[in-house]
Formats: structure tokens, sequence, C-alpha cells
């Protein structure tokens, strides 16, 4: 048994602020508000200081002050510091001054920002015991679930809904992990896993370990501070399935700013959802917090189709505190987004990751995102899950003999005369 | 009566047991005999205004009660009840 943190003191209550031991479980006893792990930041402010997190290995764990586990992490070391690229041709394309991509589609190891949360979930699992972890996932979660417990030698069991993309499922199963594909939307996947976690005492990440899972997000949004050269963007772009990434951003940064790691700067956050799934952008423009569930999403952005989400009262507020709003796009705009951003980066990004940039396209285009400002992009997940997401969108490879006189006819004297 | 499934939290209530039988003819009066037989029960899952909390979702037969009629839904004899807290993305 590691020694308590001394940063890290209790969960607690994010609607009461009872406060409750740093155990698994993850819903207040008395109004089952969702609970957060909580810090004792006069303790972390002389310790985790610039010079200490730069002279820290490149990965989420240099900020592990900030993280809620007890001892070192075991799980998922060499996770997360992915490159924040400075974005001049997206820039130009959706008419904004300056424009950065955070790129998760290369996170360690299985290619999107979830290893961040399950690092910090399987971290914590080992801590408390576990020997069966396991998630209810929409693919992304599961493949970091699968890979991070295999590399761990944990046992572990994922369970999505029967649609996902063959990328996504075979994605879990290379690793060796039990995959149960359930016969029902995410939702219904999430409280059959809220049954069997209550049932069989496996740690599942975001059920009764949702407390320390969640809190990995919040590196994505130090990473994004540091990497800007220790100041926080004044305006950031999120997607949002449950909500829980953009919550995280947002007190990432008001941490960061807390411990005098960044001048205390007005930043602005906001929302991107698909719009066949958009409870949080539609209660967002409705101007109301009462997120109405979608009872069946209708989007090829599986990865962001969770009809009741969870965290959905959260990001409202966070992106109200901020003076930020909310968007959607449609599957169409989704496709946009995704070959905008490859053709003008060089990122091939999820459906989730054309979500974002076609959001982002609409708040610009709109004024809501001034032009002469600076943004954030968060791009999530990599585009070799959701190849059936585009595939025959981009047109086809160009067929020809292996002769020299078939390239000149074909292909060299045609793109000539069209330049 | 229908059967309900008691989530992690609430068993403190019911003696750490996981499902229970209760009477009601909706959702509403459903709780109301809960809360007799376990007291405090609904005030863990509805508000000062006696409405669900918001981080507590009901089911019956795994569909949410927010889709049918919320507290007046109807339950029958052979209803499968959950009350689940809301739970992180994936």
């Amino acid at each position: 048994m590691d020694k308590p943190s001394p940063f890290f003191s209790n969960l607690k209550c994010r609607e009461c602020g009872r406060l409750y031991p740093k155990q698994a479980i993850h819903v207040c006893d008395f109004d089952f508000g969702p609970l957060e792990a909580a810090y004792d930041y006069d303790a972390i402010r002389p310790v985790l200081t610039r010079q200490v997190i730069e002279s820290r290995p490149h990965t989420m764990w240099r900020y592990r002050e900030l993280l809620p586990i007890d001892g070192e992490p075991t799980v998922g070391t060499q996770v997360g510091f992915t490159p924040l690229v400075k974005a001049d041709r997206l820039a130009r394309a959706l008419g904004i001054r300056e424009l950065y991509v955070k790129n998760d589609t290369v996170n360690y190891p299985t290619l999107s920002f979830k290893d961040r949360v399950v690092s910090v979930a399987l971290s914590r699992a080992r801590e408390l015991g576990f020997k069966v972890v396991a998630c209810a996932s929409t693919g992304n979660l599961a493949n970091s679930v699968a890979a991070n417990a295999a590399s761990a030698g944990l046992k572990s069991y994922v369970l999505i809904p029967a649609d996902l993309e063959q990328g996504k499922v075979l994605g879990s199963l290379v690793y060796g992990t039990n995959v149960i594909s359930i016969q029902g939307a995410y939702d219904q996947v999430n409280r059959l896993c809220s049954e069997i976690a209550g049932k069989y005492g496996w740690g599942f990440v975001n059920v009764n370990l949702r407390p320390y899972y969640a809190e990995g997000s919040k590196s994505m949004g130090y990473e994004i501070c540091e990497q800007l050269g220790w100041r926080i963007p004044t305006h950031t772009v999120a997607p949002m399935a449950s909500g829980s990434l953009l919550t995280k951003i947002h007190k990432a940064y008001g941490e960061f700013a807390r411990l005098g790691l960044v001048e205390n700067s007005p930043f602005a956050v906001y929302g991107a959802q698909a719009t066949g799934c958009a409870p949080i952008a539609h209660a967002m423009k409705r101007g109301t917090d009462i997120v109405k569930p979608v009872p069946k999403p209708e989007t090829i952005v599986k990865s962001l189709a969770i009809g009741t989400p969870a965290d959905g009262y959260y990001a409202i507020h966070a992106m109200k505190q901020t003076g930020g709003c909310a968007e959607d796009c449609t599957d169409d705009e989704v496709v946009d987004g995704i070959r905008l951003l490859a053709e003008c980066e060089g990122i091939f990004a999820e459906t989730a990751g054309g979500v974002t940039v076609s959001c982002a396209k609409k708040l610009i285009e709109t004024g809501k995102i001034p032009r002469d400002a600076s943004a954030v992009l968060c791009i999530t997940g990599h585009g070799l899950k959701t190849q059936e997401a585009i595939a025959g969108k981009c047109g086809e490879p160009r067929l020809i003999k292996p002769s020299l006189r078939e390239f000149e006819e074909h292909v060299y004297n045609k793109d000539t005369a069209a330049a | 009566m229908p059967t309900v499934l008691i989530p992690t939290p609430l068993r403190k209530l019911t003696n750490e047991i996981e499902e229970v039988s209760a009477a009601g003819a909706t959702i509403g009066e459903l709780l109301d005999n809960l809360d007799r037989a376990f007291p405090g029960l609904k005030d863990r899952v509805c508000d000062e205004a006696g409405n669900v909390r918001r981080f507590v979702n009901i089911f019956v037969n795994g569909e949410d009660i927010r889709f049918l009629e919320e507290k007046a839904t109807p339950v029958k004899d052979t209803d499968e009840i959950s009350i689940v807290p809301a739970i992180a993305g994936g």
C-alpha cells in the first residue's frame, strides 16, 4: 500500500461538498452528485513549479501532483505530451488569425485522448487492489483499457454497443481483452455496467473509478498551457460526449492559474457535438442547463453518441461561466471537417475531430470566436479507427499499368493540363 | 410486485439488499412505498420539490422514465425498475 498522497486529499461531492475517502466510489450517498478529486493546492504550490515540470519526462505524469493517485504511476507511464501543432494552413481556411491543434490522434498507446484517463484510472485501480478492470465504451475507451490492462497484466472486460466501427472492435480484441457487445445504445451499455460494477466488485474505469478516470483529461489542458509558453489559450474548442473533457479542461486552466503557473487571463471554452446527438449543444442553444436526453442517437460520430451525458450540466456551466458557447454540425459537415484537417495539416482525425473542426468553422463564421483571435482545437482520436465514416468520400486511387506511357497519359499529362 | 434494483449508494438504507420488491401503480407511488420500507430513500433519489434528482436515472425495463411519463410512468408487477446514477462517457 502506498503512502497517501500529500496533495490529493479526498473525494468531494460536486453538489453538496461532502467529503469522502479516496475509495472506489463515484457518487454522493446523499444526492447522487458526482464525486470529484480534491487537492491541497497550498501544498502543491511550492512543489510544482515551472522548473520542476520542465525537468520531468515529456508525459502527462509531469503534472502528477495534480493527478489523483497516491504513489508513482504504474500504468500508462508514457502517455501524453502530444504535439500542439501551429495550424497556419487550417487557420487560413477557417479565417482566423491564429490556430493550434492539440493532436491527441498520436497519443500513446491507442491513438486517442482516452489513454490519459485510463492511465490514471488503472494506476489507481492497482493501488486499490483491483484484479479485474472494465469499462463501458463507445470504442476509444475500450481500446485504451484493453491495451493498458494488457501491459499491466490486469484482466479486462470492455462493454460496447453492438454497432461500433470495425476498427474500434478489432482495436480492442487484439489485446486479448473480453469484448462484450451489447444489443443497445451506449446509454444502455452504461446502465448495465453500473449494475455489474455494483455486483462483482470490478474496477470500472468510468463507473466506480470515475473520479480518478475523469481527472486524467485535465492533463490535456495542462499540456496546452505549457506548450503555448505557459499561458491559457483565449479560446478552446473541445468535442463533447458526456461533457467530461470540456469540464476538465476548464478545471485544468483554473488550477494552473490558481497555482500561479500561468497568468489568470480570461478564457472561453466551446463545446462541439454532432447534430444527430447534441443534447448538450441544444440545451445550451435553448439557454437552459436542463439537458434533454436523446433516446436514439443518429450520427456517424459514434464516439460522441451519448444520449444521456453525465457531465452535460457542468459542461454548460463551464461554457456559460467563461463566455463560451456550443455548436453542432451534420454528418456531412463532419466528413468535410475531417478532410479539411487532413488536407491542411496532415492530421487524420476520427469523426469527433471532424465535429470539432466543423463546429469551430461555424463559431468563427458567426463571430462567436473573433477572427482576430487565437484558438486551440482539441483533436481527440485517430481517423484510422473510423474509416467507414469517410470511405468513398475522399476519391479513389487512379489505377494504371506499370508503364511509363500509361503514367504520362493518365496522370502526368492530365495533371499538367489541369494545372 | 415490480422488482427494483438498488444501486450501491442506496444499499446502506436497504441493509445491503440489492434487489427489493415494492408496490405501486406508478414510479411515484413506488418511490413512496420504498421510502416507507426504507426510510430516507426517497430523499436521496428526489430533490426538495419531489422531482427525480439531476444525476439519477430511473429505468423501467431498460427504458428511461424521462422518455416515458417521468414519475407518472405506470408500472406492472412483472416490471424491472433500475435506479442508476449518471455515469461518465467513454
